[in-house]
């Protein structure tokens, strides 16, 4: 450790510690060493570590620890709630901190995986969690039964508070705390957990613990970070993907005030660095750059549909699921219905564009980085800057934004890490410009999709043929997830597997097929991907369908989902719960009209009734939504209808605007300006139903925006007439007010 | 050389003339509420007060504000006392956090020139960018510090706004059954 990193490590300043219940907030503010992780110099002088999740200080505070990444989702929250119902502790005293990468490797993953994404903050935890909050409880409850030699069972707690009624004594956890820490810790295994039922702190609407610095700018996020001496770089990646940087004359702009450097980052990036970010900036759009384009510099968006049409229709075997015998069920249907539908690449656009800072030197190097992955960021340094593991550390920042941009691909800190190590000693900041936030993204993977369903004479379905073809994530970041040259992560949403992502439909005859067709675009996961795509396919053309059907039967759309959903009685009852708190089948005002639509995804089930009217010159207007969902367990009602909230704002953002269409091999929308997002306007007032059934866990922040889109799509069928089946919806006329 | 007043302390701001007034803000003086979104005056997160008016900072030279009163959020109360903060607390409106700086501060020009904001009022005056889509809450923070809602006060403002927008119905019992 050299000089620097030891004295901001031991003086831990403004370590971000949320006081629950007060607007004061220790440390926040703009001076040096943030999020440092966990203080164990202040660990071993006074406050406890009972077990790694709890820290138990002399003034009966808690600390409870977070391996996962707080990006807005409220998992901090939650999880503290869960830690915290379990340990007695009082609640007003609580705070969280993230222990770091670094020490989680030293301690042999003693906090397990820091992996935030796929819904998984809290139902990929809960339990190893809270047992870590229970064993805690034990723990201390032991050490005042040593102290006062009497039988533990004889003991009550209650808001950190330990009572022995029998001999009218009291204490509290900070005056037993350290003698606890010294207590073996009791197998988690052998613990017993509270029935979510009798939850007192979990599974309550409780405000966030980390709203205060939110509210005054005192918050520091990655791109605010400053250090000593720091310098700022920006950077431009091969604008075509897979390109080269040829040559770059930087004889003009490093004489420019502030610039201290124009460097390539390996093969395929320039970056300069500077005194201030906008001089670095401004210096790298004056530096003439030849790129060597390589062979993507003809692709289009048109050369990509070409690409994907051609698997709607190619021979071979995509099967996902094959059921009964779907092609000769629809060939021999009285009613035969046929669509294709499609969906575009789509950036993340994370409020905070990618960044990164880097404090490099032979003997140790350290990065402060918003990260899904904290331990794929320690990897990343490791690697860029090949130094050990165990010299290297992340200060993980509260991410201004995630969605799945900021886990599986550490391209920014491997960038920070190499411009960094040309500055020894020297902190480097790499912020990305929004242009090369969204020119180089890890796109929701575009995709095309091909469906047919046949009724019999009474309107009955008896067959559906699935066939999307589009770009596979796997193909790009997981090629182990691929089998038999098949992906059925492309196909989520539409298994018949129950738990996760089931379809909640039974078809007698069923195909569901994924071909396969790769770009030179890349793709990664993308909030509630693949099955915000899926959803959209599937109940669109399932309201194609209900619309035929009704022809015949007189039964809506509501009935035919109803009845097709039997034999999956919770996708039944989001279904039931949405349609019902929507006043489904009661007047609407003149001009509105509903839609409706159900698919599960990320462990959760989701339903969604919108009400939509389209105005002069296809003005679309959505005016409400509401959105059922069964997580199992909800640990902060309020919250999960914050994520709901929000997904609906993501999902509506994709299905108006959405688009990163390729031009010349490269991403033509790259800032808001034509990349756009919904803002304040045009939001729907959205109603959220928790139908929870303690029965198992799901995931909150992913699961609806999946229901988000089709069910506004089946309110502007039912307004217009006619499907929607290309988005995004602004290439189809359509304006949204 | 030129001279900034933020938040009423005046700076010598040595940087060049066409330098943006966030990046004066953000790196010379030191102030990092003001948000860097987009540079292209499209998402807001930016928004400082330009003699009390919001403007997006990232498109504006320093150097064209020189003596000109500049507020930021940071300046806009003392101890996060200013009612839009107070009911944005209450609310809990923020999820990531990133944009909100400048929410709150076009927020609170919204309640200074409209006291009473209507949802019209509101809708023309809140056109910046929330990924995370905080937007039905921001709406009804408004109106709560506007005190159009909310009888019961700031206390009662999240169990009001959630009695409108959130149902939680024990279903285990139907499931069971089926």
């Amino acid at each position: 450790m050299n000089a620097a990193s030891s004295k901001a490590s031991s003086t831990a300043l403004n370590r971000r510690q949320f006081v629950v219940g007060s607007a004061a907030v220790a440390g926040g503010g703009l001076a040096l060493g943030l999020n440092l992780g966990i203080n164990e110099a202040a660990a071993q002088a006074a406050d406890a570590e009972v077990t790694v999740w709890v820290v138990i200080k002399p003034d009966d505070s808690t600390v409870i620890r977070m391996a996962r990444s707080e990006m807005g989702q409220g998992t901090r929250t939650g999880l503290a709630q869960l830690v915290a119902e379990e340990l007695e502790c009082d609640w007003r005293k609580v705070s969280t901190e993230y222990p770091t990468p670094g020490q989680n490797h030293a301690r042999k993953r003693a906090w397990g995986d820091f992996g935030t994404g796929g819904s998984r903050g809290i139902r990929g935890s809960q339990d190893y969690v809270r047992q870590g909050g229970a064993a805690a409880r034990l723990m201390l409850l032991q050490a005042a039964a040593n102290e006062w030699s009497v039988p533990v069972a004889e003991l009550t707690v209650s808001n950190s508070v330990i009572t022995h009624a029998a001999s009218n004594r009291r204490t509290s956890y900070g005056k037993v705390a350290s003698a606890a820490a010294k207590l073996p810790v009791p197998d988690f295994k052998t613990i017993t957990l509270k029935n979510p039922r009798n939850w007192k702190v979990a599974g309550q609407a409780l405000p966030r613990i980390d709203t205060a610095d939110k509210l005054d700018g005192s918050k520091v996020f990655g791109a605010d970070v400053k250090l000593p001496g720091m310098l700022s770089a920006a950077i431009i990646d091969s604008p075509v993907f897979g390109g080269k940087v040829v040559s770059f004359d930087d004889s003009k702009v490093k004489t420019m005030r502030g610039v201290k450097a124009v460097m390539k980052v390996g093969a395929t990036a320039v970056a300069v660095v500077a005194d201030n970010w906008w001089r670095a900036k401004t210096a790298l759009a004056a530096l003439p750059i030849v790129w060597d384009e390589g062979g993507n510099a003809n692709v289009s968006s048109a050369s990509i549909a070409a690409h994907l049409k051609e698997g709607l229709s190619a021979a071979g075997d995509y099967a996902g699921r094959k059921e009964g015998d779907a092609i000769k069920a629809i060939a021999g249907a009285a009613k035969k219905i046929e669509a294709t539908y499609s969906t575009p690449f789509l950036a993340h656009a994370c409020m905070e564009p990618m960044n990164a800072t880097v404090r490099y030197t032979p003997e140790r190097a350290e990065v402060w980085a918003p990260t899904q992955n904290g331990e794929g960021s320690h990897a990343a340094l490791a690697a860029a800057t090949g130094l050990p593991l165990e010299k290297c550390e992340v200060y993980k920042m509260d991410l201004g934004g995630g969605f799945g941009r900021r886990g599986g691909n550490q391209d920014y800190v491997r960038q920070a890490a190499t411009i960094a190590m040309e500055f020894p000693g020297v902190p480097v900041k790499l912020l990305w410009s929004r242009e090369e936030d969204i020119a180089h993204d890890f796109y929701r993977p575009i995709s095309q999709c091909q469906m047919s369903a046949g009724l019999d004479a009474q309107g009955k379905l008896v067959g559906l043929q699935l066939r999307s073809s589009g770009q596979s994530i796997n193909a790009w970041i997981n090629p182990q997830g691929i089998r038999d040259g098949k992906d059925e992560r492309q196909l989520q949403g539409l298994w018949k597997e129950p738990g996760d992502a089931q379809m909640g439909y039974t078809i007698p005859n069923l195909l569901t097929e994924y071909a396969i067709r790769n770009t030179h675009v890349p793709v990664g996961t993308w909030r509630g991907v693949n099955t915000n795509q899926n959803a959209v396919y599937l109940e669109c053309f399932m309201e194609e369908v209900a619309r035929e059907s009704a022809k015949l039967t007189g039964k809506d759309s509501l009935e035919f989902r109803r009845a097709l959903v039997q034999n999956h009685p919770k996708h039944l009852a989001v279904l039931n719960a949405a349609a019902e708190k929507a006043g489904w089948g009661k007047p609407l005002p003149a001009g509105v009209f509903r839609g409706i639509a159900q698919f599960m995804g990320y462990g959760s089930y989701s339903a969604a009734v919108a009400e939509v009217s389209v105005g002069p010159n296809n003005a679309v207007k959505v005016h409400r939504m509401v959105l059922a969902t069964n997580c199992g367990h909800a640990v902060n009602p309020q919250q999960i209808a914050a994520q709901v909230e929000g997904g609906v704002a993501y999902g509506l953002s994709a299905l108006f605007y959405g688009e990163n269409s390729i031009e010349k091999g490269r991403v033509k929308e790259v800032n808001f300006d034509t990349y756009q997002i919904l803002r304040l306007p045009q939001m729907p007032v959205v109603e959220t139903v928790i139908v929870p059934t303690f029965d198992f866990w799901g995931g909150v922040g992913e699961p609806t925006i999946c229901v988000a889109a089709p069910a506004v799509l089946n309110a502007l069928m039912a307004a217009t007439g006619k499907p929607a089946r290309d988005l995004p919806l602004k290439n189809l006329g359509y304006t949204f007010i | 050389m030129y001279k900034l007043n933020v938040n009423g302390k005046v700076h010598e701001i040595n940087a060049e003339n066409e330098m943006p007034l966030l990046w004066v803000i953000r790196e010379e003086i030191g102030l990092t509420g003001a948000k860097f979104g987009c540079g292209i005056a499209q998402c807001g997160a930016c928004t400082v007060y330009l003699e009390g008016q919001p403007v997006r900072s990232c498109s504006i030279p320093g150097s064209a504000v020189a003596d000109k009163n500049i507020t930021t959020i940071e300046g806009l109360s003392a101890n996060v006392s200013h009612p839009i903060q107070q009911a944005w607390a209450a609310l809990d409106v923020p999820q990531c956090g990133y944009c909100q700086s400048g929410q709150i501060m076009a927020a609170a020009a919204l309640l200074k020139a409209k006291p009473k904001p209507t949802d019209k009022d509101i809708d023309e005056a809140m056109s910046n960018i929330c990924r995370c889509g905080t937007y039905q809450r921001i709406r009804a923070a408004i109106h709560v510090a506007a005190g159009n809602r909310s009888a019961g006060g700031l206390k009662d403002a999240l169990a009001e706004h959630l009695r409108a927008h959130l149902q939680v119905i024990d279903s285990s019992a139907a499931i069971a059954q089926a």
